[in-house]
């Protein structure tokens, strides 16, 4: 039993934090919101040199090859400084790529980071729903994942997909596609593809919501040529729900640095001739953002654990990471500006940057209520094969 | 990382499992056909058994060999934990004893105690309970109110009243926290004591909760004496041995985090059996949460043994996974009971009793409210509230609370 960290872990997220330490995020994305989206900072050439780009990359293919857990580390850094970084979307896209020997000769370039990729996100079939689908651009109600036709080697994939993250500026699409039907029966078979965002039949729409640090775009798809890729239907699987342990890794990361904020105000300011953090009500209330925090970092080792060592648990175990950790998020930015008072309501103060992150991200890749839910359906599936 | 054995804990558990085969036969049946229904069949049996268990090294994992013990780690205590549960039989009937007091006479008892006490404890043929809570001094434990006074003979004279103590109708001997010196703060004034329970002028009754079961007892000291070697630790110093003893109840805890049995799957199994329900989004929505609070606290357990395993010792932030335990659990009963119905609160049912028992588990071992205190400020670092029984002789602050009652 080992569930802490290693040395090598441990270094990889202070350099990472070293490295983002040189950007000024939380300024930029307040100028960003007020119009100036060029203040935001262009991190990739830090991502580069740092090797993120090629941290789910074989080696054999120029990578690091290194862990779920390692990108989650990184990952979490990004989140402590509302990084705006296409990591969301990279690694996902390697990670598919990775596990499809078809789509070797794509990984060298993505894994310098000279070409970056971009996740296109088809969430898996649930026990009730039995269907690949899409997040849609508006409702509830869900898309349906994009669908390949064969062309000699390749496909021509069509489909929508709204809010991709980091999809503008990618070189590179990755994602799932269904087989459209054939003679052979194969209706509906969940493929890998790799799509030139620069080919033809691609348009990406990019657009903001709400988090200017967030970088999302609409995609749409007519006849795009594809490379089919050789993953196999768990890796296509796994890719998601990769995403969803990234997602909540990242709002891990803001939470602890809302915390830290939090509570540092918290043991200055002074009312009625004492620490407002002495007063129970704020101290519970902090107490109870740091108790959804620690179970979230808990699930994260969970997640980081099963996706190599039980693949079977990975879907519940990044469902619930992503559950908790949408919900710490959210506790953690409306604490931040209780706690703060009528000031951390206003503009000039971080505060409202987290309480815009919270309220994106968890309706962004599925929404953290539908992994929730996923995990109750994990559950029962469970309980019914015991 | 890795949640797997290493060679040496693959061969221990191998041992455990081997011991557990050759001899489970031996061990009382307490649930389903055959079940021993006689409470004090049920005690003898169980007594018995732990007897066995000692003798197969399977009973004072983590004690020093010297007294009985493998003088083996907190991951042996958990794999000879998971290999007990495995093979569907009882565990050790003192766990208390064994996990928190026997260790806080190790630490520190003297020579004479060490000797007399702990072999018999370890085998189970002498059962031990913990006398700390009192009706006033439960979170604020430095309270208690017991008083014991030392003749001139050396000896102690103690009265007052104790309370949620388990397994104290058939317990050998109590550890007890009494005030010896009112005229010093609180915490100065505390000095622990061996109690034998047989004693004269010492009543144990038993303490009906909400299920109507009595899992706890009340117990009244009217002028017991009390041997002179029985303190514990030395006079005065009655809190410093309190702590350790609450430090190994922290461990005890961690190393057996899902020992309550409130986890996901269990929940899950109840829902699952109901066509509708599982597809219910309202119902999907709050297992869901439930569940995943409740995960965490699983790979919370093996963070907390990954630690120990490295020699760090759990601090007051193991009380979060307590508090999500509770309400966690609070919240599945709540669930279950609107998927079943009235059906779930029949009086017999495992749910009835579960809900019955959680709204007075969410104050064992310091109440929520207290929980979220301590971890506030030594955990986050938040300055205390202001306190009015700093520095103040205890008589004088019970003069205060009196005048104010």
């Amino acid at each position: 039993m080992n569930l802490s960290l290693s040395d090598e872990q441990v270094f990889l997220r202070e350099a990472a934090r070293g490295t983002l330490s040189r950007f000024k995020t939380f300024e930029a994305i307040r100028e960003a919101l007020d119009g100036d989206a060029a203040a935001l900072p262009d991190l990739w050439p830090a991502a580069r040199e740092a090797g993120w780009p090629g941290l789910l990359i074989s080696e054999e293919h120029g990578g690091a090859g290194l862990d779920a857990f390692d990108a989650m580390l990184v990952l979490g850094e990004c989140g402590r400084v509302l990084a705006p970084i296409a990591l969301l979307g990279h690694l996902p896209a390697t990670a598919i790529l990775n596990d499809s020997p078809a789509g070797a000769s794509l990984l060298e370039a993505l894994a310098t980071g000279e070409r970056r990729a971009a996740y296109l996100p088809v969430s898996p079939p649930d026990d009730v729903s039995q269907k690949w689908t899409v997040d849609p651009a508006s409702g509830k109600q869900r898309g349906a994942a994009p669908t390949a036709t064969a062309d000699g080697d390749g496909a021509r994939v069509s489909g929508q997909l709204a809010f991709v993250p980091d999809a503008p500026g990618a070189d590179l699409l990755v994602g799932v596609a269904l087989a459209a039907p054939t003679p052979e029966g194969l209706v509906g078979k969940p493929v890998g593809v790799a799509i030139e965002a620069g080919g033809s039949g691609v348009s990406v729409e990019a657009t903001t919501r709400y988090d200017a640090s967030r970088s999302l775009g609409h995609v749409t798809l007519k006849d795009a040529p594809a490379t089919v890729l050789d993953a196999s239907e768990q890796s296509l699987a796994s890719a998601w729900y990769l995403a969803q342990s990234l997602v909540a890794a990242e709002s891990l990361g803001s939470v602890e640095t809302a915390l830290d904020v939090s509570v540092e105000y918290a043991k200055e300011r002074h009312t009625f001739g004492r620490a407002i953090g002495s007063y129970q009500a704020v101290k519970h209330s902090l107490t109870e953002v740091l108790r959804q925090l620690d179970n979230g970092r808990s699930l994260l080792y969970y997640a980081g654990w099963a996706r190599g060592g039980a693949p079977a648990e990975f879907p519940l175990a990044a469902s619930a990471a992503r559950s908790v950790a949408g919900r710490a998020l959210d506790q953690g930015s409306r604490t931040m500006i209780s706690v703060h008072g009528g000031t951390g309501a206003t503009w000039e103060h971080d505060a409202p940057l987290y309480f815009r992150r919270a309220q994106l991200t968890r309706r962004l890749l599925g929404g953290t209520n539908a992994a929730t839910d996923r995990v109750a359906g994990e559950l029962l599936a469970q309980a019914d094969a015991a | 990382m890795d949640l797997d054995d290493t060679q040496e804990q693959a061969a221990y558990r191998a041992g455990v499992r081997g011991w557990l085969d050759e001899h489970k036969s031996e061990a009382p049946v307490l649930d389903g056909a055959g079940a021993l229904q006689d409470e004090s069949e049920i005690i003898a049996a169980r007594r018995a058994w732990q007897g066995k268990l000692a003798e197969g090294g399977l009973a004072g994992v983590t004690w020093p060999k010297d007294f009985g013990g493998q003088g083996l780690g907190p991951i042996e205590q958990v794999i000879c934990n998971q290999e007990i549960a495995k093979a569907k039989v009882p565990g050790i009937l003192d766990a208390i004893g064994v996990g928190m007091l026997g260790p806080t006479i190790i630490a520190h008892g003297t020579d004479e105690q060490k000797g007399r006490y702990l072999g018999p404890m370890l085998h189970g043929d002498e059962v031990w309970c913990q006398l700390f809570s009192e009706p006033a001094a439960g979170s604020d434990l430095a309270a208690v109110q017991a008083r014991a006074r030392q003749q001139e003979d050396g000896s102690w004279r103690l009265s007052g009243q104790k309370v949620w103590t388990t397994n104290a109708q058939f317990a050998s001997y109590g550890l007890l926290l009494a005030r010896t010196d009112s005229d010093v703060p609180k915490h100065k004034g505390l000095t622990m004591f061996i109690v034998p329970m047989d004693a004269e002028g010492v009543t144990v009754r038993g303490l009906r909760q909400i299920s109507g079961e009595a899992e706890f007892n009340e117990v009244f000291f009217d002028d017991v004496a009390i041997d002179a070697d029985s303190v514990v630790g030395g006079v005065g110093n009655g809190w410093g041995t309190a702590l350790t003893t609450l430090m190994f109840e922290r461990v005890t805890i961690g190393l057996g985090s899902e020992g309550m049995g409130y986890n996901s799957n269990r929940f899950a199994q109840a829902i699952a059996a109901d066509p509708d329900a599982r597809r219910d989004p309202e119902v999907r929505h709050a297992l869901g949460e439930i569940a995943s609070e409740l995960l965490a606290v699983r790979f919370t357990g093996y963070r907390t043994l990954s630690a120990l395993q490295k020699g760090q010792v759990p601090g007051p932030e193991s009380g979060l996974a307590k508090i999500t335990i509770v309400n966690g659990a609070i919240k599945a009963g709540d669930l279950i009971a609107d998927v079943l119905g009235p059906d779930a609160l029949s009086e017999d049912g495992e749910w009835a009793y579960m809900i019955s028992f959680l709204p007075g588990l969410k104050s064992a071992g310091g109440t929520e409210e207290i929980l979220r205190n301590t971890i506030g400020e030594r955990v986050l670092g938040l300055p205390p509230a202001p306190r009015l029984d700093k520095g103040i002789p205890f008589s004088e602050l019970r003069s205060k609370e009196t005048a104010a009652a």
